[in-house]
C-alpha cells in the first residue's frame, strides 16, 4: 500500500458507511459475547435480510462500550436522530429492535426513548456514565468493527504511522516526550524518555514488546483495548519501532484472553496483506514484523525482566536492574516494553500532536486514563476519564455510587500493588503523584469499590494472599516476608492477633519494600499498609481481647 | 484456558493419553516451533491445547524433538499455573477468584460447587466428568461473580447457584475451546 492509498481506502469505507441510514454496533468483546452477542448479531442480520433492508441497515461487531454489567450493548446510529444505546438485549429481542425502532426510524420517525418491550432496554447517553467520559484510547469502541482494517482506516487509522515515517527517530521521541505520555501499566515512566533510551542504545537488533499480561485481578482495560481496537496497538508499536529503530516486535498476551489473541492475529494478517505490517511498510522500504507469545498464568510476568524471561521460554523470574531492558533486554538486545494502553495512545498523539494530548490532565499527568470500575458499584464497567478528575466524580457520579442503601467505604486502586483510599479522601484528583501521596498508586487501572459491609482486613488479606501465591520465590524478602506477613494477618483475622503483630507487619513490610528484587515484592505490602494506615480500628477490633485492653 | 491457583501435584503418573496420534501431533508441534528461539512455552500451549494437559511421555518426546532437556520442560510447566500435569475432567469449571468476584461471593460459589461435586478445588470427579478449579481474574468483572466452563462464561451468578451451573453444563455441553493457533513463521 502506498501512503496515498490510506486516504483512498478510508474515503471508500466512509462513503460505504454513510450509505446506510441506520447502523447497529453490537459489542463483540468477551463480556458481551458470553452474554450472547454473537447470536444477537446473527439474529439482527437475519431480521434485516428478511425485510430486505440490507442496503439501508448495517449490523457490525464493535469493541467494549463500557457498561459490561448491562450487556450485551448495541449502539444505534442514524442520520436523522441521536444515538440510542440498547442494553441487556437477548437474541430473541432482535425482531423487536428492528420492528419497534429501526423500521420506524427508517420511515422518518424519531425514537430516542424506546417504549413497550424495549423500554427497560435502553440507556440514556446523556447519563454521566457516558457524558463525563473523554475517550481517546477507547474512541473506536462502539464505533468501529475491530475485525475490519478498513473501518480503522476510515477513522484515521495508520495516519499516525504515515506521519511517523516522514520523521526522524529522534523527532518522534521528542514528540512523545512533549506529549507528557507516561506508562499506563502503572509505574508512570515517561514514554518518550523510555523510547529515547532504547533509541540511543546501539545494536543491530532491537525489540519493541507489548505487555499484554494484564495480571491485576479486577482489571480488564488491556483486554478491552486488544479486543476492541487491535490495529491501534499495532500502529502504536510500529511508531514505537520507528522511534528507536527497532527491528522486531513481540506481543506478550495472557493465555486467559483467547479473543484478544485472536483479534491481534487477525489484525496482523490484515496488516501484512495491506502492506502495513511486514515488508516495505507503506512503500517506505522499511520492514517490521511481529510475533505473538502467550503468557501462562504468572502475575510476576507483568514485570518487564520477568516478561522477557518468559518470552525467552523460561521461568518468569525477574533479574536485578540495571542493566535496564533498554540496554540489555530480550536475548540481551536493547528492548522497550510498553503497556497496551500506552501503545494505544501513541497513534492518536502522532496524528493530533503532542499539544492536543497535553491539553488534558494535570501538570505532570497528561491525557486520559482508562479505569475498570468494579466491586460494589452501580455502573460496573470500563471508563476513560481525563487525568485530574476527582475520585469522587469517578466513583459517585460516573459510577453512580453503590446503587444500594450501603455506603462506599473505600476504593482500591493499583490492585495487589496499590492501596486503599478511604472515602474522605475522594476529592483527590487522579494523577500519578496524588495517588502515590495517598499511599496507593495509579496502577494499571483497576478501581475496586468496597462498601461499609466489606471488611478491609479481609480485602487486605486477599491481596496479600495473592502476592504470596504469585511470588516467584527468587528473592528472600518477597518469598519469606510475604509468607510471614500472611501468617500475621491470618492470626488477626482469626481473632488471635496482638498489638505486637501489627508492629511486626509494619516492620516486615518495610523490609520487603526496600529489599525485594522486583516491583511485586516491593509493592506487595501496599494494600495491608494502607489498610492499617486508614482503618487501624478495624484491625484493633479483631485483636485478642486481652491485647486490646493492654493497649 | 484458565489458571489454577491450587498447587499442582508434582509429577503425574504416565498417562495413557499419549496414543500414536498424539505422538504424531507432538512431531508437528515440535517442527512448528523448533526453529523459533525460545518457543518452548508456545509449544507447550499447543500440546496442552490438543491433549488437555501435558502428559509426562509427551513432555519427554517434545523435549527430544525440540532438543530441550526434560528438566527445563518441567521447570517451565511447574512454574506456570496454566499447565496441567494430570488429565482434567471433561468439563473444566473455573470459578473466577479475581477481586470483583471475591467481593461478590466467589468463595461461596466455589464452596457450593465443591459440595455439589464432592471434590475439592483442583480435583476431578472420579468419573472424570468435572474438574473444578479456582482461577485468577478472567477479565469479565462486570459479570461478577462468574464461572467459565471450557471457556464458556457463565456470568452474573448468584452465590447459591452451584446447582444451576451444573444444570447448564449438562444442557449446553460446552466443548473444550480450540487450541491456540499462534502463527510460527
Amino acid at each position: 500500500m502506498k501512503p496515498e492509498d490510506l486516504e483512498a481506502k478510508a474515503a471508500t469505507e466512509l462513503a460505504k458507511q454513510k450509505s446506510f441510514d441506520v447502523r447497529l454496533a453490537c459489542c463483540s468483546s468477551t463480556g458481551c459475547q458470553s452474554s450472547g452477542s454473537v447470536a444477537i448479531i446473527s439474529e439482527l442480520k437475519a431480521e434485516i435480510a428478511a425485510r430486505k433492508l440490507e442496503d439501508k441497515v448495517q449490523v457490525h461487531g464493535t469493541g467494549c462500550m463500557g457498561l459490561c454489567s448491562k450487556g450485551p450493548l448495541i449502539r444505534m446510529t442514524s442520520k436523522t436522530q441521536k444515538d440510542v444505546l440498547f442494553s441487556d438485549i437477548k437474541p430473541e429481542m432482535a425482531a423487536a429492535v428492528i420492528n419497534q425502532v429501526v423500521v420506524p426510524v427508517l420511515e422518518g420517525a424519531t425514537i430516542e426513548h424506546p417504549t413497550g418491550d424495549l423500554e427497560k432496554h435502553y440507556l440514556d447517553l446523556d447519563e454521566p456514565f457516558f457524558s463525563m467520559q473523554q475517550r481517546v484510547v477507547l474512541e473506536n469502541n462502539g464505533r468501529t468493527d475491530p475485525e475490519k482494517l478498513d473501518d480503522y482506516l476510515a477513522h484515521g487509522g495508520y495516519q499516525g504511522l504515515k506521519k511517523a515515517l516522514s520523521m526522524t527517530a529522534e523527532a518522534i521521541c521528542k514528540e512523545m516526550l512533549a506529549s507528557g505520555l507516561r506508562g499506563r501499566g502503572g509505574a508512570g515512566f515517561p514514554t518518550g524518555m523510555k523510547w529515547d533510551f532504547t533509541r540511543k542504545a546501539e545494536s543491530d537488533v532491537k525489540y519493541v514488546i507489548c505487555n499484554g499480561d494484564e495480571g491485576d485481578p479486577g482489571a480488564f482495560m488491556d483486554r478491552s483495548v486488544l479486543e476492541g481496537d487491535p490495529h491501534a496497538v499495532i500502529e502504536g508499536m510500529l511508531i514505537a519501532a520507528r522511534a528507536m529503530n527497532a527491528t522486531n516486535g513481540v506481543f506478550y498476551i495472557r493465555a486467559e484472553y483467547p479473543l484478544a489473541v485472536e483479534r491481534i492475529e487477525k489484525a496482523l494478517r490484515q496488516g501484512r496483506t495491506a502492506g502495513l505490517v511486514g515488508k516495505n511498510i507503506l512503500d517506505s522500504g522499511w520492514n517490521f514484523d511481529f510475533e505473538i507469545r502467550l503468557g501462562a498464568g504468572a502475575f510476576v510476568c507483568g514485570e518487564e525482566t520477568a516478561l522477557i524471561a518468559s518470552v525467552e521460554g523460561k521461568r518468569g523470574t525477574p533479574r536485578p536492574r540495571p542493566p535496564y531492558p533498554a540496554v540489555k533486554g530480550l536475548w540481551d538486545k536493547p528492548s522497550c516494553i510498553n503497556n497496551v494502553e500506552t501503545l494505544a495512545n501513541v497513534p492518536r498523539i502522532m496524528l493530533r500532536g503532542a499539544k492536543w494530548f497535553a491539553s488534558r490532565g494535570t501538570d505532570k499527568s497528561k491525557g486520559t486514563k482508562v479505569f475498570a470500575l468494579t466491586g460494589k458499584i452501580k455502573n460496573n464497567g470500563l471508563v476513560e476519564v481525563p487525568m485530574g478528575i476527582t475520585l469522587r466524580q469517578i466513583v459517585e457520579v460516573i459510577g453512580g455510587g453503590t446503587g444500594t442503601d450501603r455506603k462506599i467505604k473505600a476504593i482500591q486502586t493499583g490492585g495487589p500493588s496499590g492501596g486503599m483510599i478511604p472515602e474522605h479522601q475522594f476529592d483527590t484528583p487522579v494523577s500519578y503523584e496524588h495517588l502515590q501521596k495517598l499511599g496507593s498508586m495509579m496502577g494499571s487501572g483497576g478501581l475496586i469499590v468496597i462498601d461499609d459491609h466489606d471488611s478491609v482486613v479481609n480485602l487486605a488479606r486477599f491481596y496479600l494472599d495473592f502476592c504470596v501465591d504469585e511470588s516467584c520465590g527468587k528473592c528472600a524478602p518477597c518469598r519469606i516476608g510475604g509468607t510471614q506477613m500472611l501468617h500475621l494477618v491470618d492470626r488477626i483475622v482469626a481473632g488471635k492477633g496482638t498489638e505486637e503483630d501489627i508492629k511486626t507487619i509494619r516492620k516486615v513490610a518495610k523490609a520487603m519494600q526496600r529489599a525485594s528484587l522486583c516491583a511485586l515484592g516491593q509493592t506487595a505490602p501496599n494494600p495491608i499498609l494502607s489498610a492499617i494506615r486508614h482503618f487501624e480500628p478495624e484491625f484493633r477490633e479483631r485483636l485478642q481481647p486481652a491485647a486490646t485492653t493492654k493497649a | 484456558m484458565n489458571t489454577p491457583i491450587e498447587a499442582k501435584t508434582t509429577v503425574a503418573a504416565p498417562p495413557k493419553a499419549a496414543a500414536p496420534k498424539a505422538k504424531d501431533e507432538i512431531a508437528i508441534i515440535a517442527q512448528k516451533w523448533k526453529k523459533k528461539q525460545g518457543s518452548l512455552i508456545m509449544a507447550l500451549h499447543d500440546l496442552q491445547g490438543r491433549l488437555g494437559f501435558v502428559p509426562r511421555e509427551s513432555a519427554m518426546r517434545l523435549g527430544r524433538e525440540m532438543d530441550v532437556p526434560l528438566a527445563r520442560i518441567y521447570e517451565v510447566i511447574t512454574f506456570y499455573n496454566y499447565f496441567k500435569l494430570e488429565a482434567p475432567g471433561k468439563y473444566i469449571i473455573s470459578v473466577c477468584t479475581g477481586t470483583a468476584c471475591h467481593l461478590k461471593g466467589s468463595d461461596e460459589l466455589l464452596a457450593g460447587l465443591k459440595n455439589e461435586l464432592h471434590i475439592d478445588a483442583g480435583q476431578s470427579t472420579p468419573d472424570k466428568e468435572y474438574h473444578l478449579q479456582a482461577v485468577r481474574c478472567l477479565g469479565c468483572c462486570g459479570l461478577a461473580p462468574l464461572a467459565s466452563v471450557n471457556g464458556k462464561v457463565y456470568g452474573k451468578l448468584k452465590t447459591d447457584e452451584s446447582h444451576y451451573v451444573i444444570e447448564r453444563i449438562q444442557q449446553d455441553k460446552p466443548m473444550v475451546s480450540a487450541p491456540q493457533e499462534s502463527e510460527a513463521e
